[in-house]
């Protein structure tokens, strides 16, 4: 393993706080390998080495679990990951056309980064926003009702070293490592930022209120 | 005319709404004081009684689940939420852990004190970056306040909740490819029986709920369950939120009691978009068998929406206009399960990968009626045969869409080329016409 000693004492020391929370040592597998992501981007053969190390596996039992989960890169990716989600209905209000034009703005394709390192484009599937499409993700971060024009000012702001806020999530778009982190299980004190609600998820509950429609009373003593 | 009821996004417009001290103030965390003043066998009662249904998509009785627990069996239990909110179209749990966590939370102590579990876990997808931070803060205040721990408001309780990430991948909201994902393996499923009640979470005794059941949990602990079971309809009791999405007018989540229908869904939510139709649509998501404007009066509950030709699922209702090639959405559909198929299985592994190469083939138009032929043929070999539902989720809109729209198909082979304009279904049509 080529981490530098002190890299290494960092890791054992997250790890072993990662392994802790679980009654068996390899429930803490898939957050030990957003852990060496958090640390090099990606999960290398060193990181791999290290997780089957801290939970008494082999590494080839480690790669099988990587090659599974599409959220584990086994090559470098962006500082800033960007997901357009082409997944039916995201795709058809505008998906397709905006991977079509930002691939192409971009020049890289899925799971490719820019030469600087600075951006990489994925295609994703549903993350959950459907009311909200089409739908991108930078860093698993939402940004809602996208179009052409938007995905490509994201992108010439990410580039340009501009913060991007998400229109749902922390004010800004934290990198793909700290992201990693989070995944991790360690928490970046930023849960506070941001709305808590966007426009969409309240539409019903508005209408309601608008509307002097309430759920039923419970009986009183009911409990 | 049924009207909305919002329950767990009753506070949602509240900025602050997913802290502590937000969901305190507006009566938060009371019913886990009433909880732990319970016998458990006491609570599990009330959520059979409430009626209350997993609001995963399967619709099996909650409290029936809890009750196959073995109790007094001497082994750790387990509380699993799925929280791995990936079928197509289902967006609910996602704004509901980011605007209200401590509701799941509060939903999670309450439901591990009644199946006797000392340790529970969130299993979270892990592309939803700020609803994970967001339950993070969560369960540490909850903590903090003495909610989780040991001798939990001095009840003599100990539990320990932990909010796990996954890593990108749709079947481990398959319930026991969940359970080996979160022992750290491929999320592969596993054979049934033995079912995770009996051998779940490392062999032991194992609830797994979704998110929106166990934080429906609370209110049925606070309201009684008969406030529960007094909405919805006779078999499909209470609230649940509705997720509309695609060619509305407001898109977004509706709250109401189960047997709301599409038409009315539809009214509240400004209709389809101007100057437009409905063409088709998914009542739960994208493996619930596709509907036309001929179900806009089907109650949207378990039977109805069964006796219907399709399921219930997850409420993610996909509404598409007349300008959507139905071609299209199924082979995306297809391309998804395809992506997405463990490979455990050979009628769910190959038969998505010949989906996605037949139907690529047909949506340009070089197809034969035949070829539907073969697509229903290899239907009838994936569902059923497959070794789990994502197989059998992967047949519907397959066939249904051979069912409603044979038609469309023929066209695009008739023409030689899909008849459809993809620019007319964007958001921004219209918008330079």
């Amino acid at each position: 393993m080529s981490f530098a000693p002190e890299v290494l004492e960092r890791l054992e020391r997250d790890a072993k706080e990662i392994i802790a929370r679980y009654p068996k040592p390899r429930s803490a597998l898939l957050p030990l390998l957003h852990l060496v992501q958090s640390e090099e981007g990606y999960v290398s053969d060193d990181g791999i080495e290290f997780c089957a190390d801290a939970v008494g596996i082999t590494p080839a039992q480690v790669t099988g679990v990587v090659t599974f989960y599409t959220q584990y890169k086994q090559e470098p990716v962006g500082d800033y990951h960007v997901g357009v989600c082409i997944n039916s209905l995201c795709a058809i209000m505008g998906g397709d056309q905006i991977w079509r034009e930002l691939s192409e703005y971009v020049g890289v394709g899925h799971d490719e980064a820019t030469e600087d390192g600075k951006v990489s484009l994925e295609r994703i599937e549903c993350n959950a926003a459907c009311d909200y499409a089409p739908v991108m993700m930078v860093n698993w971060e939402f940004f809602d009702d996208m179009t052409p024009a938007k995905a490509k000012q994201l992108v010439d702001d990410i580039r340009a070293g501009k913060q991007v806020a998400p229109t749902r999530g922390a004010e800004s778009v934290c990198t793909w490592k700290q992201a990693s982190r989070v995944l991790a299980g360690f928490n970046d004190g930023r849960a506070g930022e941001g709305t808590q609600a966007g426009y969409a998820s309240l539409r019903g509950l508005q209408l309601a209120k608008e509307s002097g429609w309430e759920a039923p009373e419970p009986e009183r003593g009911a409990e | 005319m049924t009207t909305l009821t919002p329950i767990l996004t009753k506070y949602w417009d509240r900025p602050d709404s997913f802290t502590r001290s937000a969901y305190e103030a507006d009566g938060g965390y009371r019913a886990l004081r009433t909880a732990l003043g319970m016998p458990q066998d006491d609570i599990i009662q009330a959520v059979k009684d409430s009626g209350l249904r997993g609001r995963g998509g399967a619709g099996f009785p909650t409290g029936m689940k809890w009750g196959f627990i073995p109790q007094g069996d001497g082994k750790p239990h387990y509380l699993v939420v799925n929280a791995d909110e990936s079928e197509p179209g289902t967006c609910k749990d996602i704004p509901l852990m980011m605007a209200n966590p401590h509701a799941l939370v509060e939903g999670v102590i309450i439901s591990s004190y009644a199946i006797r579990a000392n340790f529970a876990v969130i299993y979270v997808r892990g592309e939803v970056l700020h609803v994970i931070r967001r339950l993070q803060q969560a369960v540490a205040e909850a903590y903090e306040a003495g909610y989780i721990g040991t001798d939990i408001l001095g009840s003599g309780y100990d539990l320990e909740l932990v909010v796990h990430s996954g890593a990108g991948a749709y079947i481990c909201g398959e319930e026991t490819a969940l359970l080996d994902s979160l022992e750290g393996f491929r999320g592969q499923p596993r054979l049934k029986p033995p079912f995770p009640a009996v051998a779940g979470l490392y062999g032991g005794p194992t609830v797994i709920n979704n998110v929106e059941s166990i934080a429906s949990v609370p209110s049925i602990v606070a309201n009684g369950a008969d406030w529960f079971a007094s909405m919805g309809t006779e078999k499909s009791k209470g609230f649940g939120i509705f997720s509309l999405s695609g060619h509305v007018t407001r898109p977004g989540q509706y709250e109401a009691p189960l047997g709301i229908t599409l038409r009315e869904l539809l009214d509240m939510a400004g209709g389809i978009r101007a100057g437009h139709r409905l063409k088709f649509w998914t009542p739960g998501g994208s493996s619930t068998p596709i509907f036309t404007d001929e179900h806009l009066d089907v109650p949207l509950d378990f039977e109805s929406v069964g006796a219907a030709g399709s399921m219930l699922g997850t409420r993610a209702l996909q509404i598409f206009d007349e300008t959507v090639c139905v071609v299209r959405a199924v082979l995306r559909w297809s391309e998804f399960y395809a992506h997405e198929s463990c490979g455990k299985c050979t009628p769910c592994r190959e038969g998505t990968y010949w989906y996605k190469q037949m139907l690529k083939r047909l949506e340009a138009g070089q197809g034969t009626e035949e070829d539907l032929e073969t697509l229903l043929d290899l239907s009838d070999n994936i569902l059923g045969r497959s070794f789990c539902a994502l197989g059998d989720g992967a047949t519907s809109p397959v066939t249904s869409s051979i069912k409603h729209f044979r038609e469309e198909y023929i066209r695009h082979f008739e023409t030689g080329s899909c008849p459809f304009d993809e620019a007319a279904s964007t958001v921004w049509a219209g918008a330079n016409a």
